[in-house]
């Protein structure tokens, strides 16, 4: 359905339990180089667990388990020589929230590559990783101020600046804009375009216009079970499946 | 129900409603006798002692000749206490928290913090036994010249005593901050130390700072342990193997004693719980204002 | 300006030696963590091991019936234990309908004014005030003010007024739990403020409110120092028979006996630590117990 483009990550057979609830079954998918990748299906279909695998966010969670193999570029991130640590520098994320640091603008976006020990001028990097957010101009006066002083929408962009600047190759994006007004979900929309040259994203979402709108190809989901996967268009005009149409045409439920 | 009744019903609530407010206000009642008291009775102790005299001499005899009313040696016993009991307590206290929020199973936590409870609510005259019957003896093992009664061995009972205060305050101070931090700081590489150390713990700074100022309050005011084990000898030394005296082991020596009412010996009792209130109750207006404060920031 | 992604190829599975030093860094701070849980949870061990070997020889029933004594061997705790007894009935007879109706004007009748708040910092302050001070107010109003002398009663107004601020916080928690609209539901049918509270809030919040209290008694229970200041320290060779009559308590005669010298007193110290565990115990349970019967419901 999807020619060969290149795959960076690649989802064979995935099955995620919560105990002994499955929440995502037998999931195939493929995610290719700088494209958006869309991920969409009613609350609780497994969306935003699927993607949290991705970067093995799920580890965290008490009794979830996993099935099958997550590929990035040939790799299981689920072997057992994997560093889940290492995996998060290849993969960066963005979450449902904006969940900034209580630390200042600068530090925000500087802390994770100082961990890490990422090389080069840290002030240079900030910026860099300010501008792609498209926010430098807004907080380049006030880099020590805190971020909890900054709006919901700048927040999130600065949790943006703070994925990108850990020079990911792939970024992962959970319902990033449901928190915030329409001005600022259209900003970070537009971001998105500008972001897909140099990154492959993946952006969980509710908001099927959302995802018509900035995704080339569109994964619909429905209790765990990816439903159909394809091209954005293809997905929203002519879907192959009845319960796809279905949800996108709003007769869902 | 004809409005006379019905008047007659509001009398009723209105004497119900000054009675709950008469047991309210018994607290602040309390709190303005107990100012009042050690009020009066010290500054009598000042018509007798210099105010100078009284705070920065370093000799404490006031029950044998040549009297002598410095407090600074009951202070110094104190801070000895103090800051044995701190080192104790608040890193291990901390480090519970930290193990129970962000490492330990539900199960594990599930019998851990019922531990720690039965440890807070052992009375701390069962401490004092117990630093008597097992920490001195542990510690003459391991030093030359530990003194029967010691500073070393009451500090660190206080410490494990208040350690489960510590712990439990961290814990929630820890919980408080919404885990998206975490996952924030995990999605950019960090390892579980980087997270708690560098995210959560800082995040968490001021509910910290309140339990530790809260534990230090409660080991200035510690009693029973400190009289039995630390001894009743006012000496101001940084020597924790020495025998010492805390302020309110003190107050315990002279109300033990058949002191006659009245006299300048019955007076010391006040001025110096008015010295011990005044320190704790000023720490425990400053923990309870910081702990007001970062329940404001995430509730 | 932009930037490069890291598709520099270099493939997982083989980390830096600076990952892997902070890894050996996390793993060393978890360890650090459990060693001081478990050095925490191992002192109630070590407590209770050392309690039980120096007092277990010595509990019997010689032990629970007789008085003091200054020969070891004669010695027992049954005027500490009655003293006890009297102390905590009297204390919960002061401070619980004091308590709960303090918590239920904060709660449910007090106005958003100054004075409330007043008294709402005054509250969380006294729970925090040395236990040892409230010895001398004690001392000062009700042994040499009110003549009550080292009495039952003198023992008891000193221990209410200690667990007070405890009752009024924990009540208030349990009161602010029930429901509003349950409040509101017995309001629009025409009750006044005391049938609300009486026949709706305090039934619903006596579990909580009990637990609270049974706690706050078990400190008193505990508390030594405020005793000893107003003079409960006294040899006493029988069981009080009224509130007025003069007593010693529990951790008063476990004090006296473990401030002796002679390693017997030690002993019957921990004896003495082992009746007021098992008291503590048995009003710990039955908190427990209200919890689980109220969580039922």
């Amino acid at each position: 359905m999807i020619n060969s483009e290149n795959a960076v990550l690649e989802a064979r057979d995935v099955t995620i339990r919560y105990g002994g609830h499955a929440a995502v079954k037998n999931v195939n998918l493929s995610i290719y180089e700088k494209k958006i990748t869309a991920i969409i299906g009613p609350s609780g279909c497994g969306k935003s667990t699927l993607l949290r695998s991705l970067n093995r966010m799920n580890d965290f969670i008490d009794h979830v388990t996993q099935d099958g193999e997550i590929l990035y570029r040939d790799t299981n991130l689920y072997d057992e020589g994997v560093d889940p640590v290492e995996v998060r520098l290849h993969m960066g994320m963005v979450f449902q929230r904006p969940n900034p640091f209580p630390k200042s603008i600068f530090r925000n976006v500087a802390w994770g590559p100082t961990i890490n020990g990422l090389p080069g001028d840290i002030n240079l990097r900030v910026e860099r990783a300010l501008k792609q957010a498209a926010l430098w101009e807004e907080v380049k006066d006030r880099l020590d101020d805190s971020a909890l002083n900054l709006s919901g929408g700048q927040q999130q962009r600065l949790c943006i600046a703070r994925a990108l600047a850990m020079e990911p190759e792939v970024i992962l994006m959970d319902e990033p804009c449901s928190a915030l007004d329409p001005v600022s979900t259209a900003r970070i929309e537009d971001l998105l375009f500008e972001l897909k040259q140099n990154y492959t994203i993946v952006i969980v979402t509710h908001n099927m216009q959302q995802a018509s709108r900035v995704s080339d190809y569109t994964a619909f989901m429905e209790s765990g079970t990816l439903i159909e996967y394809g091209d954005t268009d293809q997905v929203f005009t002519r879907p192959k499946q009845k319960r796809t149409e279905d949800y996108v045409t709003g007769r869902f439920g | 129900m004809t409005l006379l009744a019905a008047s007659k019903y509001r009398w009723g609530e209105a004497i119900l409603r000054q009675l709950f407010f008469v047991c309210a206000f018994i607290s602040v009642l309390t709190t303005v006798i107990v100012i009042g008291i050690l009020a009066v009775e010290t500054s009598s102790f000042f018509e007798e002692v210099s105010v100078t005299d009284f705070l920065f001499g370093t000799e404490w005899r006031p029950l044998l000749e040549p009297k002598a009313y410095g407090i600074l040696p009951l202070l110094g016993g104190t801070m000895l206490i103090v800051v044995g009991s701190s080192i104790v307590a608040l890193p291990v206290g901390l480090a519970c928290a930290v193990y129970l929020s962000e490492y330990a199973s539900d199960r594990a936590r599930n019998i851990i913090k019922p531990v720690l409870e039965v440890l807070a609510g052992i009375p701390t005259v069962v401490y004092g036994y117990f630093a008597i019957s097992f920490v001195t003896p542990g510690l003459r093992l391991v030093f030359d010249d530990v003194q029967i009664f010691n500073a070393a061995s009451a500090a660190i009972v206080v410490g494990v005593m208040v350690l489960p205060m510590v712990a439990s305050l961290c814990d929630d101070a820890l919980r408080s901050v919404p885990s998206s931090l975490r996952e924030g700081a995990y999605s950019v590489g960090a390892t579980s130390y980087e997270v708690t150390a560098r995210v959560v713990v800082p995040a968490a700074l001021s509910g910290i700072f309140a339990a530790f100022v809260l534990a230090v309050s409660r080991a200035i005011g510690e009693t029973m342990a400190v009289t039995l084990a630390a001894g009743a000898t006012p000496n101001l030394t940084l020597n924790p193997l020495e025998s010492i005296q805390t302020m309110t082991a003190y107050i315990v020596q002279v109300s033990l004693g058949d002191t006659p009412s009245g006299g300048l010996a019955y007076k010391t009792l006040f001025a110096v719980a008015s010295v011990l209130f005044t320190i704790t109750l000023v720490m425990n207006l400053l923990a309870n204002k910081v702990m007001r404060k970062y329940q404001e920031v995430y509730e | 300006m932009k930037i490069s992604p890291s598709t520099n190829g270099d493939s997982l599975g083989h980390r830096s030696a600076s990952l892997r030093r902070r890894h050996v860094v996390a793993s060393l701070f978890k360890a650090l963590c459990i060693g001081f849980t478990l050095f925490a949870v191992s002192v109630l061990g070590l407590l209770i091991a050392q309690v039980g070997a120096d007092g277990l020889p010595w509990l019997d029933a010689q032990f629970l019936n007789n008085f003091p004594s200054r020969f070891p061997e004669k010695a027992g705790v049954k005027s500490a234990l009655y003293g006890t007894l009297w102390v905590v009935s009297l204390t919960a007879l002061i401070a619980l309908p004091m308590g709960v109706l303090a918590a239920i004007y904060l709660e449910d009748y007090a106005p958003a004014s100054r004075l409330t708040r007043v008294i709402e910092i005054n509250i969380a302050n006294l729970a925090g005030v040395p236990s040892i001070v409230y010895g001398i107010l004690g001392l000062a109003i009700f042994v040499r003010f009110f003549g009550l002398e080292r009495s039952v009663l003198a023992g008891a107004m000193t221990m209410s007024l200690l667990i007070l601020p405890v009752i009024i916080i924990s009540s208030k928690e349990a009161i602010r739990a029930v429901p509003s609209s349950i409040r509101l539901a017995a309001y629009a049918v025409g009750a006044t403020q005391w049938q609300v509270v009486r026949s709706h809030v305090l039934p619903a919040a006596i579990p909580g409110i009990l637990t609270g209290v049974i706690l706050a008694l078990s400190r008193a229970i505990g508390e030594t120092a405020p005793l000893i200041m107003i003079g409960a320290l006294t040899y006493v060779a029988f069981t009080p028979e009224g509130p007025m009559d003069e007593f010693t308590a529990l951790p008063i005669q476990i004090f006296n006996w473990a401030s002796r010298p002679q390693a017997e007193f030690h002993e019957l110290a921990a004896a003495g630590i082992i009746v007021l565990l098992a008291v503590l115990l048995t009003m710990n349970a039955l908190a427990v117990l209200i919890r689980y019967k109220g969580t039922q419901k």
